[in-house]
């Protein structure tokens, strides 16, 4: 398999991902404002967890709801409809590789989004469209993993959606300590079990979490979920034991194997209490990020390096 | 449909009827087809196939991002019949083409005996465009250079089949021609069913056989790959197509390199992985920009010289364009007799040569009844029509002939052939081109018919896709079997 192809089907992996993590991230969020009214801290926070904050603030004065939306769908360096045009600029020379489907699905996801007009789309509108992405993305997936071989094509895309999947369930339990564990008061109690439950369902693992953790709703145990636990599937150990998996399927993976193996133990032996009792949750979760980063380099330096 | 107005001109040779509502032998069948048809069902078919088209031709029209980079292939539903009988002359004389071309190019780039017995002047070769040094004393596996051939050939007023042009560097439109079957057997399966066609869709696994026939290495299962310059390439879907249906590998610059052992090696994610053959389908001047092109980003550095020491096989080989100049085309039937010693089975359109003074007075004299053609471009470029042009063009072309007669030829304007075509409801008669395809490595092959282009412009004589031109799905038929 050409170099070139199995980096062009990782990113394709990751875009795939970050579109469809985008679209569950603004959708949470915009339910979540029907109910809280007056926790526009949200707002920022979802710029925050895109990372581009920078780009946000040359493009826009303040940070309100219309400005957010229209940079998470449509900003040309970071929105859904770049991560929809660059997951379909990655497979467009390695269609073969997959189900025609799943090359049909990326098209009409391309073709919603270009026909709507993101930058001023009704909350109402918003609504529909972000569940669309949402289906579209799923369908695209099943179709991936539903008719594709266990071969090299199929495994760098899983690699790709899995690193993706880690770093944004990362960003995601980042900002949310950022702005829920800092100095509040005792009367956002309630408001924050209904933040950390929407913290929960952006990643989707609301019934999951009760189902597990038979507790309810609490900022620690929901990090420690999301960070720890082996059988979510957007927990960050899970994603990180799922690309260990692939890994080991393709050629010369001893190094690349050896990265993902020490990040998940690592996850494994975490306890969330005492690392925020010790104040060390940011620079715990930075660590993490770096460990994440670290094995894409060497995904890329053994693969793809050309 | 109704076929009593289809007009005939006795100027031109209709490829299905000899007269009004008069059908050629063995045409009989399509005749009466095409006579049966309802409008409606015209309608219907003409839907079918544009779905069919749409559907294959996602696959090459959905890349328009803002640019077109891939337009859709105008595809005519009525197909183009040929004789078996017809075809085997022509299958031998292509391969007799092809293969005196080959000796052509090894003689040239050798020992130059056609030169040496004053055959062809010396300096007809040594100014063509394409004739590159680099390739003085290379003996290619076979001597063969030229291993796939897309020659264009068209049907004078009597029916005679004749050799218009020879695409000896990238020919392209296999693609197409192996799609419009596809089409076909969606549109007119009744039509289809009731004539014994010769299947074409071995084509690819011809080709995979010819290339790796060429390989340096005897290997069971050489490492064959298709060079493409990219996506953004109007032959790209050909490209991915051949390679996929070949089971090779698709290619660009920048997954090639050559190491320091002078071999071609393709980055992989086991690490690199040595490749025996190219089938390249980009320009000699963009393969190597050590030795050609230098800001090339197409090509690969050192392909050349891993060429030169036979570590890779290069199929065109470069070097091939010296046979595939207008200038040289007229010596071709000299060729055949001069190498094989034989008659040449299939014959050129008449050509004079503006390097000849008597003949150059003649073509200048001549200038309203002939196409003046340069030399060295293909696809209708540079092109000048006696009796379509403007006053300031014949100006142009004499000022342009005699400042260099080497750069031209002229040929008469050609009476190509005709064939029903469906415009609107009705069918007229639009003129036809035919390019097959031969291979040749250890062995020769043809593609039983080729790609039909026809001028879809009533009265054009221009069957280029990209002026006006579209495709027929073409038939050769062995009359004598059917039953």
């Amino acid at each position: 398999m050409l170099s070139r192809v199995a980096e062009r089907l990782y990113w394709f992996g990751r875009y795939l991902e970050r579109a469809e993590s985008t679209a569950r991230l603004l959708s949470v969020y915009t339910n979540l404002l029907l109910d809280l009214p007056n926790v526009q801290f949200l707002w920022p926070a979802l710029v925050q967890i895109t990372g581009y904050e920078q780009g946000f603030h040359q493009r826009f004065k303040h940070t309100t709801e219309r400005n957010v939306v229209r940079f998470l769908l449509d900003d040309p360096r970071c929105s859904l409809r770049y991560c929809v045009t660059q997951a379909r600029e990655n497979v467009r020379t390695s269609r073969d590789l997959m189900p025609n489907e799943a090359w049909e699905k990326i098209n009409e996801l391309q073709l919603l989004l270009s026909q709507t007009d993101l930058g001023r789309i009704s909350r109402e509108d918003r609504h529909i469209l972000l569940s669309n992405v949402i289906d579209l993305c799923l369908e695209l997936t099943g179709y991936l993993s539903g008719s594709m071989s266990r071969q090299l094509p199929y495994y760098f895309l899983k690699i790709g959606r899995q690193i993706e999947r880690a770093d944004m369930t990362t960003r995601v339990i980042d900002v949310a300590c950022l702005n829920l564990m800092s100095s509040r008061t005792e009367s956002d109690e309630a408001s924050d079990n209904i933040l950390w439950m929407g913290v929960l369902s952006s990643l989707n693992g609301y019934q999951m979490y009760r189902q597990e953790m038979q507790e309810r709703v609490q900022g620690l145990l929901v990090t420690e979920f999301l960070m720890r636990d082996d059988a979510f599937p957007r927990s960050v150990r899970h994603a990180i034991l799922e690309a260990k998996e692939s890994l080991s399927r393709l050629p010369r993976h001893a190094d690349a194997k050896t990265l993902a193996e020490a990040l998940s133990d690592q996850l494994g032996d975490l306890d969330v209490a005492s690392v925020i009792d010790s104040g060390r949750l940011h620079a715990f979760i930075d660590d993490i990020q770096a460990d994440i980063s670290a094995i894409h380099a060497n995904i890329s330096e053994t693969w793809f390096l050309r | 449909m109704n076929l009593l107005d289809y007009p005939s001109n006795a100027r031109f040779y209709d490829e299905v009827f000899r007269a009004p509502n008069r059908a050629r032998e063995g045409m009989g069948p399509l005749a009466q087809y095409l006579r049966r048809l309802e409008s409606q069902q015209v309608r219907s078919k003409r839907d079918a196939a544009e779905l069919a088209i749409r559907t294959l031709g996602i696959s090459f029209t959905v890349y328009s991002d803002g640019a077109n980079i891939d337009r859709q292939w105008p595809f005519d539903i009525v197909p183009r019949i040929i004789h078996g009988s017809e075809w085997d002359g022509i299958e031998q004389g292509l391969k007799q083409r092809l293969q005196a071309l080959n000796q052509f190019i090894t003689d040239i780039y050798n020992e130059q005996h056609i030169i040496k017995e004053g055959i062809i002047p010396a300096d007809i070769l040594l100014s063509s465009r394409d004739y590159r040094p680099e390739c003085q004393g290379v003996k290619p596996k076979y001597n063969v250079w030229a291993h796939i051939c897309g020659s264009d050939l068209i049907r004078d007023h009597t029916g005679q089949f004749l050799v218009l042009e020879d695409n000896l560097r990238v020919p392209s439109g296999v693609s197409y021609m192996l799609e419009n079957r596809n089409v076909s057997k969606r549109v007119v399966p009744e039509l289809l069913n009731k004539l014994p066609i010769r299947p074409m869709d071995d084509y690819p696994s011809q080709l995979f056989d010819t290339l790796c026939s060429i390989s340096p290495r005897a290997k069971k299962r050489p490492e064959v790959v298709v060079l493409t310059p990219g996506i953004y390439n109007s032959a790209y879907f050909e490209h991915a197509f051949l390679a996929q249906r070949m089971g090779a590998e698709l290619v660009e610059g920048g997954d090639l390199f050559v190491d320091s052992d002078d071999c071609v090696y393709m980055k992989t994610v086991e690490g690199a992985s040595r490749v025996d053959v190219i089938y390249r389908r980009i320009d000699d001047l963009f393969l190597d920009p050590e030795v050609f092109h230098p800001g090339s980003m197409l090509g690969v550095p050192g392909l050349m010289r891993a060429w030169l020491n036979g570590n890779v096989a290069l199929a065109n080989a470069p070097g091939v364009g010296v046979a595939d100049d207008k200038v040289v085309y007229t010596y071709v039937p000299d060729m055949i007799r001069f190498y094989l010693g034989e008659e040449p089975i299939l014959p050129n359109v008449p050509s004079y040569l503006c390097s000849d003074p008597d003949q150059r007075a003649f073509v200048l004299d001549h200038l309203e009844s002939l196409v003046v053609k340069p030399a060295n471009e293909s696809g209708g470029y540079g092109m000048f029509i006696g009796s379509k042009a403007a006053p300031e063009e014949f100006d142009e072309i004499t000022r342009l002939i005699k400042k260099s007669p080497r750069n031209y030829m002229a040929q008469p304007i050609i009476s190509l052939s005709t064939a029903p075509t469906l415009i609107d409801q009705q069918l007229e008669p639009r003129h036809v081109d035919l390019r097959p395809f031969t291979l040749q490595g250890a062995e020769s092959y043809v593609t039983a018919g080729g790609l039909t282009r026809v001028a879809l412009v009533k009265g054009s004589l221009v069957v280029n896709s990209s002026q006006g031109g579209g495709s027929k799905d073409t038939w050769v038929v062995d009359f004598d079997r059917v039953h």
